[in-house]
């Protein structure tokens, strides 16, 4: 189950990274490590008929989501969500031209 | 009229060039809440920009997604008109990838199991009953905007969008036509109306279609779609299909394959074109939200929004057909929006004819509502005024045309609503007295013998005379139709 | 015992201050002071707790306080100074959560754990160091300073929350709050020789909290004493509507809890009854002897209580370390994209396109250890591998989550062990090789895991003189339990009461 490098620049390019060519590698060896050394080991467990626990509590009682009433509750003050925007021009985040 | 199994079945549509379409639509609904899914900020169309995105459509750093119950009942009203499955449990999953209008970098939906699983549309195609499955509906969060001009090579971002509910409606690749995308387009689009779940204006974009596209030699399997996205009217939609459809026919008999993308259509060029940003394989990297613990529906909750819903389209026309003698058309077009179901059936109990009532709202009331860009609802005059005067049509009072000139007034508003007197004072009153009727019938016959032997020598042109000599003899006041029964009695044709 | 005023606790300062012996602003005024001259913040004899101090900000709090108590308020927090973790929103101070990424950052609300606190009355004194994001377990991470352990300053204090553990151990504040995902709590806490407490999941509420792994984060309590927690805990936590995942319960007495005699118990058995169980997989031959050691001494403190020490197994310990290291930095590469660039945080210039922005600003403002997290959560998510690493990991914490349901329903009532396998190591020590660090967790991250209360309990020094701390985990709502067993333990013993230099 090793990576290899070229998967290590793809996935550094789905979570935008731009890692130098060292740090590539650097990368590489530690996942690779860690993988092969300490999460093999879950591969080996039969978990057949065990649900996921995608939250800690759901193993002990019931957990279903809880809604809110359909009310508009927030007032929006944008000059404050603003205050540490990079590039704001009247009222708008910038950002450079978006092609599509 | 076709049967059930028929209306199921895929359409025979005639191949285009040799080829057999075949079209999925991907429909995004923006519901009708007042507050976002996950956030209390408004989501009123046409505000500044930001000021309707809180610190949770920002994601800032901290906040937290809460759901709005109201986005949940609306999802299940859908289902149940459709016909649906209503999951008991469904699951919230982020869809993950960067752009600038979607704040948190992943998109909060729902992937493995949706809120709405199955159902089907139904409309009518060219006079035949179709019948659409849909593979699921889901709830998820709309996205930011982006502006273009005007930022000096920079695109502006406004994220007070970010965040709108929406329900994402998924059909089976059913469509075999574009005609037929459309159809299935506008009766889902006055399904979500009808059912007060979304507003439906596409300017504003809260009705967006996405269409899946492909072709394929008739008995071959599924070719590989396209996806045209962000279609917002019924036009573009049957344009972009079109242009399509020429692409890919043209590309496969080139010798060359179609490959799978995301493309935008261009309603200036008319064309489709693959989008930039999408050419990469996309890896969502879906999972289940663990700010989210599953959404559960109760059967007494569903039971409770059934007790609610309204009467549906179908049924409702079908209800019109059966009681008030509709014919089919007819019945179709007085349920085109429960504001004009709701006019028709006002009108209709004034009046005491269905019949006039459909003709009236289909003719004089559209052309006049579409001259002052109004709506039913904002009909000047009163459904019960408008009914005394098609009454007074229908009791042969007035003559149709009479009424035409009389609801003009009504329309222009200054000379009151009292049909009666307005009849009396424009002297509109048809004469009903069949004996002087007959009298003049019988003049007309002695003063116009030449048009007399035309239409007994078989010119019917002659009786259409004969029978505005009688008018302009009664200054039309005659009822026409009487006045025609009376010239063909004396005349003795039968 | 010296009376200084930095010395006090929680309970102590709220009685002073209730008794007017000090005013708020006289004591904040104090604790800044002593915070200048002690903590200067860079060199290799500070012990950088602290990334943001205004003492205008605090001291207006503190007029606050005394204004609020002159006009007839009164409460065992009124006017007591605390100060916060980085990973807190703060208003009237910068969150950096550690990280470059969100250097000068201000939010526009608090977190609401900030909130109930400054509802209570607290008096806030700055924003504690930690590593980037809460991904670290020794606070070298931290993007801006390491901090220092105060024993040895050529120590780590532990980490996440090593800020919040330097300023209670360096009585630079009676108490901090913390956040612990996967120990950052327990461990920082035993590494200072403090109290620290992590409540079961969904008790405080997370919004406000910034998200590293948001089916694991909690905000909890580090302080002097079991006392000081449950004042502080029961002020922060409780249900809140802002959080999906908040818990539904009426609020708690935490003290009062806390101070409640158990069935059966008298005044020197206080603990008669109680089943303690010690999971043979907490101590193998990898623990060092000198930690073994110390525990054993807290151990047998609490058997002269009148504690059973009952052997059990929970067998599944050492997957808890992959599974752990699966599932948080999946969803940490997911809570992390929304740092691009864009709306606040680090941007990037100059920068061509928008592929550049984000990926310039994103690696500009990430270190290594939140990219390298960020990489193996997006590889576990990725198409192909979800299955055999993501999903069998979250199948697998639910078996790990059941071994301890399974002991708590059969053997015990209460689980006890070490919070780490060895005391605080040297600074810099470890960095040629994250994983290192990843495996020195496997004490503390079942409970978290499971979403369970722990605690980490001062028991006593091994060598060099450096604090041990005893792990409690409780069951899901538990934390009554646990602050009585660990007072009990404090009732008998003057561990949490020494302190460094």
């Amino acid at each position: 189950m090793s990576l290899t490098p070229s998967e290590v620049v793809r996935l550094a390019h789905l979570a935008r990274l731009q890692p130098t060519p060292a740090e590539q590698q650097a990368l590489l060896a530690t996942l690779n490590g860690f993988f092969d050394h300490h999460v093999a080991p879950m591969g080996a467990v039969d978990t057949t008929g065990v649900e996921p626990l995608y939250t800690p509590l759901a193993a002990v009682q019931a957990m279903p989501l809880r809604l809110r009433e359909d009310a508009v509750t927030e007032v929006v003050d944008r000059n404050a969500n603003q205050a540490s925007a990079p590039a704001v021009q009247d009222g708008l985040y910038l950002v450079p031209r978006v092609i599509e | 009229m076709n049967t059930l199994a028929q209306a199921q079945a895929p359409l025979q549509a005639p191949p285009i060039r040799g080829w057999e379409v075949v079209i999925g639509l991907e429909t995004h609904a923006q519901l009708s809440t007042a507050s976002k899914i996950f956030s209390g900020a408004a989501t009123r169309f046409g505000a500044a920009p930001n000021t309707q995105a809180c610190a949770v459509d920002l994601a800032l750093p901290g906040t937290l997604p809460v759901m709005n119950k109201g986005a949940v009942e609306r999802a299940i009203v859908f289902g149940l008109a459709v016909g649906a499955r209503i999951a008991p449990q469904s699951v919230f999953a982020r869809k993950n990838y960067f752009y600038p209008d979607l704040p948190k970098g992943y998109q909060i939906s729902q992937y493995e199991v949706p809120v709405v699983q199955g159902g089907r549309v139904e409309f009518m195609l060219d006079g035949h009953r179709r019948s659409v499955r849909l593979t699921r509906a889901h709830l998820e969060e709309d996205a930011g905007k982006s502006l273009h001009e005007d930022f000096a090579g920079c695109s502006g971002i406004d994220l007070n969008r970010a965040g709108t509910p929406l329900l994402e409606i998924v059909s089976e690749p059913d469509m075999r036509s574009s005609a037929e995308a459309v159809e299935y387009a506008r009766a889902l689009h006055t399904l979500v109306v009808w059912l007060g779940i979304c507003d439906g204006n596409m300017q504003e974009g809260s009705f967006r279609c996405d269409a899946n596209v492909s072709v394929r030699r008739p008995g071959a399997p599924f070719g590989t779609r396209r996806e045209i996205k962000n279609l917002n009217s019924f036009r573009f939609l049957q344009q972009a299909i079109d242009s399509e459809i020429q692409w890919q026919i043209d590309r496969l008999e080139d010798g060359l394959s179609i490959e799978q993308a995301t493309v935008l259509f261009d309603p200036d060029s008319g064309e489709t074109r693959a989008m930039r940003s999408k050419e990469d394989a996309q890896d969502y990297r879906y999972f289940p939200d663990p700010d989210l613990p599953p959404l559960a529906i109760a059967p007494d909750w569903i039971d409770r929004v059934r007790a609610t819903m309204p009467e549906m389209p179908g049924a409702m026309a079908e209800r019109f057909q059966r009681d008030d003698g509709l014919p089919a058309y007819d019945a179709a077009m007085m349920t085109t929006s429960r504001a004009q179901a709701r006019c028709y059936e006002a009108l209709r109990a004034a009046c005491g004819a269905p019949k006039l009532a459909a003709n009236w709202l289909m003719g004089d009331v559209a052309k006049k509502l579409n001259a002052a860009g109004l709506d039913i609802e904002h009909m000047p005059v009163p459904v019960a005024v408008l009914g005394a005067l098609i009454r007074r049509v229908a009791d042969g009072v007035v003559s149709h045309n009479g009424a035409r000139s009389l609801f003009d007034l009504l329309w222009a508003g200054d000379s009151g609503h009292d049909v009666d007197a307005l009849i009396e004072s424009r002297g509109l009153k048809q004469m009903n007295d069949t004996s002087a009727l007959q009298a003049i019938v019988d003049s007309v016959i002695a003063s116009n013998a030449k048009s007399v032997d035309e239409f007994r020598a078989g010119k019917d042109k002659a009786f259409n005379a004969l029978v505005g000599q009688v008018m302009k003899a009664s200054q039309g006041k005659a009822n026409p139709a009487q006045a025609g029964d009376l010239l063909r009695k004396a005349l003795g044709a039968g | 015992m010296s009376t200084e005023l930095h010395d006090l606790g929680v309970a102590a300062l709220g009685q002073a201050l209730a008794s007017r012996q000090v005013s708020a602003t006289e004591l904040a005024g104090t604790l800044l002071a002593r915070q200048a001259a002690l903590d200067s913040q860079c060199g290799p004899s500070s012990l950088g707790a602290y990334l943001a101090v205004d003492a205008e900000a605090t001291l207006a709090q503190a007029r606050r306080a005394d204004q609020r108590r002159a006009d007839g308020e009164s409460g065992p927090l009124l006017g007591v100074p605390i100060a916060h973790k980085d990973i807190f929103v703060t208003r009237d101070w910068p969150t950096t959560a550690g990280s470059k990424m969100l250097a000068g950052y201000r939010s526009p609300f608090d977190a609401t754990v900030v909130e109930r606190l400054a509802a209570a009355g607290t008096v806030t004194l700055g924003k504690l160091n930690c590593d980037e994001f809460a991904m670290g377990s020794s606070n070298e991470h931290s993007a801006f300073f390491p901090a220092r352990n105060p024993w040895d300053l050529s120590r780590i204090p532990g980490g996440s929350s090593g800020g919040s553990a330097v300023a209670v151990a360096a009585r630079l504040a009676p108490a901090a709050t913390g956040t612990d995902t996967g120990g950052s709590i327990r461990q920082p806490a035993a590494f200072c020789g403090i109290t620290g407490i992590k409540p079961t999941y969904g008790v405080c509420s997370r919004y406000g909290m910034v998200a590293f792994a948001s089916s694991l984060d909690q905000a909890g309590v580090m302080a002097r004493s079991a006392e000081d927690c449950a004042l502080l805990l029961g002020a922060m936590s409780g249900f809140d509507e802002r959080d999906a995942t908040s818990a539904e319960r009426p609020p708690q007495d935490y003290r009062a809890q806390m101070l409640a005699p158990r069935d059966g118990a008298s005044a020197s058995r206080p603990l008669a009854g109680l089943r303690i169980g010690l999971p043979a997989e907490f101590f193998p031959p990898a623990l060092a002897a000198d930690v073994n050691g110390a525990l054993r001494g807290a151990l047998a403190a609490l058997e002269k209580l009148g504690a059973t020490l009952v052997d059990v197994s929970l067998p599944r310990t050492a997957l808890a370390i992959p599974v752990y290291y699966v599932i948080a930095p999946a969803e940490a590469s997911s809570n992390l994209s929304r740092f691009d660039g864009v709306r606040y945080g680090h941007r990037a210039e100059p920068h061509g396109d928008l592929m550049d922005l984000y990926k310039k600003s994103r690696s500009e403002g990430f270190g290594p250890e939140v990219q390298r997290r960020i990489v193996i959560g997006t590889y576990v998510l990725s198409h192909g591998y979800y299955d055999a690493y993501y999903l069998q990991a979250q199948k697998l914490r639910r078996m790990i989550a059941d071994d301890f349901s399974r002991c708590f329903a059969e053997r015990c009532d209460v689980i006890a062990g070490p919070v780490a396998p060895s005391v605080a190591w040297k600074i810099g020590e470890r960095s040629d090789d994250p994983v290192q660090d990843y495996l020195a967790d496997i004490f503390t991250l079942p409970a978290s895991l499971a979403g369970l209360p722990g605690m980490s309990v001062p028991a006593g020094f091994g060598e060099a003189g450096l604090p041990v701390g005893l792990q409690l985990i409780g069951r899901h709502f538990a934390e009554g339990q646990l602050l009585h067993v660990a007072h009990a333990l404090q009732q008998a013993t003057d561990w949490h009461l020494r302190s460094p230099k």
